[in-house]
């Protein structure tokens, strides 16, 4: 059986609104005018134990509504959705004592306080015998390299140092799932790779259920065999991350240096798309006609210092999806 | 239960050194609290000191009634804090999502939020006030007065916690202008400080029947003197009277519990 | 800040007055301040709100204590009705705080770059400090003026409202006292943002200030109800300018030479702490631009 099933889930808000001003809110007393906004529309989708699923799309598609429908914080208008059994919003004291969550972009750990001192807060409130606790914590603090840290108090660790303190944190009462909520916002460059590394090792060695939801793109080319697209309140896309490129993008881009002046190519089912001196980027498509066969052409007919072939950035994959399904940023 | 309160007493240990933390800070914040009030009772002092009583009491037995609700409301401020400051610190900045992904009532997570040390500087000075009125009433003081007086003391902790748990409520509708809700805490507060008969019949059936304050502070103060109520509430009811407090606080946990199934279908 | 980072508004080019052009930048920060705090309307009703119900409290405790000995009583008690609407009027005068956005800059630090600005940083901030509070103060006043001036005694409670000034004069003089409050609300404000300046605390001064405050300034008892032998030290000192002096007037009980003398006594603060705020903000900014703030 999934460990999580999501079927046909709906949300909608109803948002009162009102003229500005005093005026305004006294009215609004008497009689209120409701817009209504559909946030989530039959979003359906099943997770098995142990994938790590990369959630995606523009601000405002519904990714942070289905997080928090999942996690138990919200209850959805219409449809279903259990968690190993539970409905989360039902019972959502026995759920969330099985999951983790992070939010990148807030804390969960005591702003004045050691970091090892919220720990031990977190092992009371999630209730976990002392053995285990410390166990699971010795192994998060060598895992994450954190012994320097647990002195600190919060308020003076980095941002990168805090969210592997809160990357633990979550993590204290060893739930089967976690929830990532753009976990490598805001961080440099190793902290990034720090945060992925883990992760990756999480899900692969422990078994652990991640859904993470990101902007960044290369989290989900990093970590995700699996990416839901969401878009408008829709699912959009749900597969392996090469199937939706392929679907979306299926051009390539060939890089050739020339020993001499960059010539005028004028190719079949080839598209200059930049030159530069001696270098031109070339755009085709593969199923028309295979690179092997693409470069030998090529190769045939000039003097050629360098030639590299390259997939489009992510970026560019996703931005373009967004498009074709009209799902950018209202 | 036992389990919910050993927690609170890990979340009161870690706020406690979390103050800790900032000594100078906490210092001048207790310092400050007690100015405050100290420098209130002088203008109580003031208007004795020309008057010379009101409605029938002297200074020695307001200073009982001021006091006892200073304590009071002192115990309340110092433990409500997290409901004081819910709708700025957690439904505003969706920090209230944290408490609901754990699993633990989200009250008692609030409850734990922050013992406020810097109160104990107004708790100082009630006490104080209250050793005083002591010394210049001579009152007599049995156990069963003692009794009643910790009874009412724990009854409008509840009270008063109940009042801050309903504006923390309303925080899950508007978080505007939540302050008003000031005018029944701090407002109930100073109105207590005096005997409710110096007070019109309408303040005193407000303090009485809408926020039930007159019934932690002058009503079991008037069974702990053993005296009987000059507007002629039945002098065994007296004693009994802080239960409303706890009522009170029923009431509000209530409205909580409504409050929080609409924030998580409204996803606020 | 934004409304000070947007810098002078009025038009410039008609003429090279020199006073308007050096006037410019504070005028400017006045006007933007003060539309800026008549912006926080729920604020203000709120405020409203909680001022009226202590303004009853306080009415009604009176009321008790002359049922019992009006007597003894410095004044009757229709002027200490008076007194205590007043107050709640005009409460948001009191200095209790630092202007906010100074405690900000104390917090962060940033408080040394004020010497960025090409404006006389004393000026600069009693200028936003008296546009800070008459904003405040202006819808608040209004509402409890309406309140307790107009409609209690259009419903029969008159006697629990406020009354018109004792005579004529009377008003004219509240009025020039008024001025010499506003001010000296400002010049207070200034105090507590340089003593925070000085001392890089931003706490602190915040703390202690609301009390003495409220105690010199009678707020909390009339000072003509404590002892006669500390009356008049109470009215020498500045802070009783900002209510027991301009309120005594209103009702009469200062009036002729010895209300002049109070509005006089009222300026002449005004004079020594700007004069001497302004000495010690030279000097704590200076310490602040040689230590780096």
């Amino acid at each position: 059986m999934s460990q999580i099933l999501v079927e046909e889930l709906s949300k909608t808000y109803r948002i009162a609104e009102r003229d500005p001003g005093m005026l305004g809110a006294v009215r609004g007393l008497v009689r209120r005018r409701w817009r209504t906004v559909e946030a989530l529309s039959g979003v359906s989708f099943a997770l098995e134990r142990g994938e790590l699923v990369g959630l995606i799309g523009p601000n405002g598609a519904g990714k942070s509504t289905t997080i928090k429908i999942l996690s138990g914080i919200l209850e959805p208008s219409a449809g279903r959705c259990e968690v190993d059994g539970l409905v989360p919003w039902r019972q959502r004291i026995r759920h969330v004592a099985r999951i983790g969550v992070v939010f990148g972009q807030r804390t969960q750990l005591w702003w004045d306080l050691p970091v090892i001192e919220g720990f031990d807060l977190l092992r009371d409130i999630y209730r976990v015998p002392q053995d285990q606790y410390a166990a699971t914590r010795d192994e998060l603090v060598a895992l994450l390299r954190l012994d320097r840290l647990l002195r600190q108090p919060v308020r003076q660790l980095s941002l990168g140092q805090r969210m592997r303190c809160e990357i633990a944190a979550a993590l204290l009462h060893s739930p089967p799932l976690i929830f990532l909520d753009e976990p490598t916002i805001g961080l440099d460059a190793p902290s990034k790779l720090a945060v992925r590394e883990f992760v990756g090792r999480l899900n692969r060695e422990r078994g652990v259920t991640v859904i993470l939801t990101t902007h960044d793109m290369h989290d989900i080319e990093a970590l995700a065999e699996r990416v839901i697209v969401i878009g408008g309140g829709r699912i959009l896309a749900d597969g392996p991350f090469a199937s939706l490129r392929a679907g979306v993008l299926a051009e390539r881009r060939l890089f050739v240096d020339f020993a001499g002046e960059a010539p005028a190519l004028d190719e079949p089912d080839v598209r200059v798309v930049a030159r530069d001196g001696r270098q031109l980027e070339l755009a085709f498509d593969p199923r028309r006609i295979a690179a092997p066969e693409l470069i030998a052409r090529i190769v045939a007919g000039h003097a050629i210092d360098d030639i590299h072939v390259a997939e489009p950035l992510i970026e560019e994959v996703i931005a373009r999806f967004y498009e074709q399904h009209g799902a950018g940023e209202a | 239960m036992t389990n919910a309160l050993a927690l609170y007493g890990r979340y009161v240990a870690a706020s406690v050194r979390a103050q800790m933390a900032y000594p100078a800070s906490l210092a001048m914040t207790t310092a400050g609290s007690l100015l405050g009030t100290v420098i209130e009772f002088i203008g109580i002092w003031a208007l004795f000191q020309r008057f010379g009583q009101i409605g029938g009491w002297r200074v020695g037995e307001v200073a009982l009634f001021y006091g006892l609700i200073s304590v009071t409301f002192s115990i309340a401020d110092m433990t409500t804090r997290g409901f004081d400051v819910f709708g700025s610190v957690f439904v505003r900045t969706g920090a209230f999502d944290r408490l609901l992904l754990r699993p633990r009532s989200p009250a008692l997570q609030l409850m734990g939020y922050e013992l406020r040390l810097s109160r104990l500087g107004r708790l100082a000075q009630g006490a104080a006030v209250f050793a005083i009125g002591l010394a210049i009433t001579h009152e007599h003081w049995s156990v069963g007065a003692v009794a009643i007086l910790a009874f009412a003391m724990a009854g409008g902790a509840a009270l008063f916690a109940g009042l801050l748990i309903l504006q923390a409520t309303l925080a899950f509708w508007t978080v505007e202008s939540l302050e008003a809700v000031n005018i029944l805490t701090y407002g109930g507060q100073t109105a207590a400080q005096y005997p409710l008969n110096v007070y019109a019949g309408w303040f005193r059936n407000v303090l009485i029947w809408i926020v039930p304050i007159g019934c932690i502070s002058y009503l079991p103060m008037l069974a702990a003197m053993g005296r009987a109520d000059p507007l002629g509430t039945p002098s065994w009811l007296l004693p009994l009277a802080p239960a409303a407090g706890f009522a009170f606080l029923g009431v509000a946990l209530f409205t909580w519990r409504f409050g929080i199934r609409h924030y998580a279908s409204s996803g606020a | 800040m934004s409304e000070a980072m947007r810098g002078p508004r009025t038009r410039s080019g008609d003429g090279g007055v020199a006073v308007r052009a050096a006037l410019r930048p504070y005028l400017a920060v006045i006007a933007g301040r003060f539309q800026l705090t008549l912006q926080y309307r729920t604020a203000a009703f709120a405020g409203f709100i909680t001022q009226l119900w202590f303004g009853v409290i306080k009415v009604l405790i009176f009321a008790a204590f002359y049922a019992g000995g009006a007597a003894r009583a410095p004044m009757t008690l229709g002027n200490a009705i008076d007194y205590v609407w007043l107050g709640q009027a005009l409460l948001a005068f009191l200095p209790w705080n630092a202007d906010p956005d100074v405690a900000e800059m104390v917090r962060t630090g940033a408080v040394a770059y004020e010497r960025l600005r090409p404006v006389d940083t004393y000026a600069w901030w009693y200028a936003r400090a008296l546009a800070w509070s008459v904003g405040r103060v202006a819808p608040r006043a209004a509402l409890m003026v309406a309140f307790a001036a107009v409609a209690l005694p259009l419903v029969g409670l008159g006697k629990w409202g406020l009354g018109p000034p004792a005579s004529p004069v009377a008003a004219g003089l509240f009025a020039l006292s008024f001025v010499g409050l506003v001010l000296l609300s400002a010049a207070i404000t200034l105090v507590i943002n340089i003593v925070m300046t000085s001392t890089l605390d931003e706490r602190g001064p915040n703390l202690l200030a609301a009390p003495f405050v409220n105690l010199l300034s009678g707020l909390i008892v009339p000072l003509a109800f404590f002892p006669d032998w500390l009356r008049p030290w109470l009215r020498a000192q500045p802070i009783a300018g900002l209510a027991d002096i301009p309120f005594s007037i209103y009702f009469g009980a200062l009036s002729g030479l010895s209300a002049a003398g109070a509005i006089g006594l009222q300026f002449c603060w005004v004079a020594v702490l700007v004069v001497v705020g302004r000495w010690r903000l030279e000097a704590a900014m200076a310490r602040l631009q040689i230590q780096g703030g």
